[in-house]
């Protein structure tokens, strides 16, 4: 089954929420009126504020249904029954999150999921911990397009992440991230962590016969670049495009939801982390097991 | 776009080595473009500003920003500065109209020397040559900050990561412009991407100067030519320590030389020290980026 999604690489106007919603509106009416239409539009991380704002996130931060009805306000009737997934400082009465958003917009739409970054970036140029709560955990939804996972950044430079989502029945992981670049060795032509992404996400996508969507932020905060390079990966690990260096784009994405089946087939690698996993867990360190001792001791 | 990880050449894959230059090259190209879009989008988007103005040494630190400027804003945009005392050498001056010639950027000339000497002739008239170079640096910011405000354009610094790692600069002079392209830049990356940007050769090959003091070198004062020490400094930063780096077969005596100039200037790559006194000390516990 053919799926038409668009990538929105994009730049936020840092702490403006109207100026960045009205972005993200014309994007989204821009996608919209594309041929083929896409049937899903993908965000990067933190797409609604930029992502440096230290302790800006306590005024830049929304309520999930404030963000859905600010979208579905200024998309028009056009965006009717377009899916969106965005990155967006969330809060709620629980506290402050690094969230993504996935809803159908229009009136019979809503609020399908919304994922909370599991693994805050605390370390080097981050800070997340300091002023962000974590995620609870990573579950796959059952989308219109199929059933499809969420993860935010860092999530995805963890392999348990795409191990849980897979496992839950993702067969699409949309990943949102905003990845400050770094290195310029000769040898790419992108920026260090450029490559990285491609490397993890093609794995992702490969072990576990799943497509990956990658969406980026691109703009300078602070110094920080966020270089773009959004990508696509189909259930064999192979790149479906490739998005500029540090420019905005709207890049469209067909794939065949019926590939991943065929890959899972041909490479039955996730079957066997199915059959396995409950077994894996058991007796991994930690799981409160005892294990048995090996002969002779 | 794919390749293998790490890619080749970078930092994390390799040990030090004296010998081994490869962690500090970089695709010049790509440094390029990343350093034009930074330039663009800091200067014009984030700041609201056209035009810059860039104190123009006839050394190849500000010759390469003034080009990159150029390339991102337009070589109009940017004025640059020659902004001499009567002890520069000519040739910094003949240097630096020849860069301005290069990217057809637009230059002044105004001599600090009366500014320089006013404070120092009449009150302190037994300045060494230190002291002299460092009222210099800062009357050279006096006057590119005032440009800037007169032309309603922003000043943009040439500072590179090897003169700040080693503290080599004049404090709050040199480091003051709100933006500055190459300060994680070493200066043996200044000069290859200075030469692939089309700076002239004579610029990019002579011995790097402050021309404070007539005479000086940069390698002389510090006592060690800059591919080793920015190839010793990335180390460092790296998390190898000064032995390691003698046991791979770094030079000792370099190696504390220039450990020691690292360890001895982190104040110098800081804002002033504050007393804090309440839990909403700035930039202590209000926390607020700058382009925010």
């Amino acid at each position: 089954m053919p799926l038409d999604i668009a990538i929105a690489q994009f730049r936020p106007s840092k702490g403006d929420l109207d100026a960045t919603l009205d972005g993200c509106a014309g994007i989204i009416r821009r996608a919209v009126r594309s041929e083929p239409r896409p049937r899903l539009i993908v965000f990067p991380e933190t797409a609604l504020t930029g992502y440096f704002l230290e302790g800006g996130v306590r005024e830049q931060a929304i309520p999930a249904p404030e963000l859905f009805e600010a979208l579905n306000a200024r998309a028009g009737d056009a965006a009717d029954g377009l899916d969106v997934a965005i990155g967006f400082y969330e809060r709620d009465a629980t506290g402050i999150y690094n969230s993504a958003l996935y809803a159908t917009l229009g009136p019979g739409g809503g609020i399908l999921h919304v994922h909370r970054k599991v693994f805050l970036a605390t370390y080097g140029v981050f800070q997340e911990e300091r002023f962000v709560e974590a995620g609870a955990g990573i579950r796959a939804f059952d989308a219109p397009p199929g059933r499809t996972a969420l993860l935010i950044c860092e999530d995805g430079f963890h392999s348990v992440s795409g191990t849980l989502a897979a496992l839950d029945g993702a067969s699409i992981i949309l990943i949102l991230s905003a990845s400050p670049a770094r290195g310029a060795a000769p040898g790419a032509g992108v920026p260090g962590n450029v490559v990285r992404w491609g490397a993890l996400a093609s794995a992702i996508a490969a072990e576990h016969g799943v497509f990956v969507i990658v969406s980026q932020l691109v703009g300078f905060e602070g110094g920080k670049g966020f270089a773009g390079g959004s990508a696509a990966y189909d259930p064999h690990g192979h790149r479906l495009l490739a998005g500029p260096l540090w420019e905005e784009a709207l890049l469209p994405v067909r794939v065949d939801l019926d590939e991943a089946a065929r890959a899972r087939t041909e490479e039955p690698l996730f079957s066997d982390l199915e059959r396995s996993w409950t077994r894996l867990l058991v007796n991994s360190p930690g799981s409160g097991v005892r294990r048995p001792a090996p002969d002779g001791e | 776009m794919t390749g293998a990880w790490p890619p080749p050449g970078t930092a994390e894959a390799r040990a030090p080595h004296p010998a081994d230059r490869g962690p500090l090259d970089i695709d010049t190209d790509l440094v390029r473009d990343w350093l034009v879009q930074f330039l663009r989008e800091e200067i014009e988007r984030r700041r609201g500003f056209r035009r810059v103005v860039v104190g123009l040494s006839g050394g190849v630190d500000s010759a390469l920003t003034a080009a990159l400027c150029a390339e991102a804003l337009g070589s109009e945009a940017v004025l640059a500065l020659l902004l001499p005392y009567r002890t520069s050498s000519p040739r910094s001056r003949e240097h630096a109209l020849l860069v301005a010639g290069e990217f057809g950027i637009p230059t002044r000339t105004i001599d600090v020397t009366r500014a320089v000497d006013g404070y120092l002739d009449e009150f302190e008239p037994g300045a060494g040559g230190h002291r002299r170079g460092n009222v210099a640096a800062r009357q050279r910011m006096i006057v590119l900050f005032d440009q800037a405000f007169k032309l309603s354009a922003l000043p943009v610094g040439t500072g590179n990561k090897s003169e700040r790692l080693l503290g080599y600069y004049t404090w709050h002079a040199d480091d003051s412009p709100p933006v500055n392209p190459l300060g994680d830049l070493f200066k043996s990356q200044v000069w290859a991407l200075a030469r692939a940007v089309g700076v002239p050769a004579e610029v990019v090959d002579k011995p790097a100067t402050a021309d404070l003091i007539q005479g000086q070198t940069d390698e002389d004062d510090l006592g060690v030519a800059y591919p080793e020490a920015d190839l010793i400094l990335h180390h460092l930063i790296s998390g190898r320590g000064p032995d390691d780096l003698v046991e791979a077969g770094f030079e000792r005596k370099k190696v504390e030389l220039v450990a020691e100039r690292l360890e001895s200037t982190h104040w110098k790559r800081h804002l002033p020290t504050v007393a804090m006194l309440s839990p909403t000390a700035i930039g202590e516990w209000y926390l607020r980026p700058v382009d925010y």
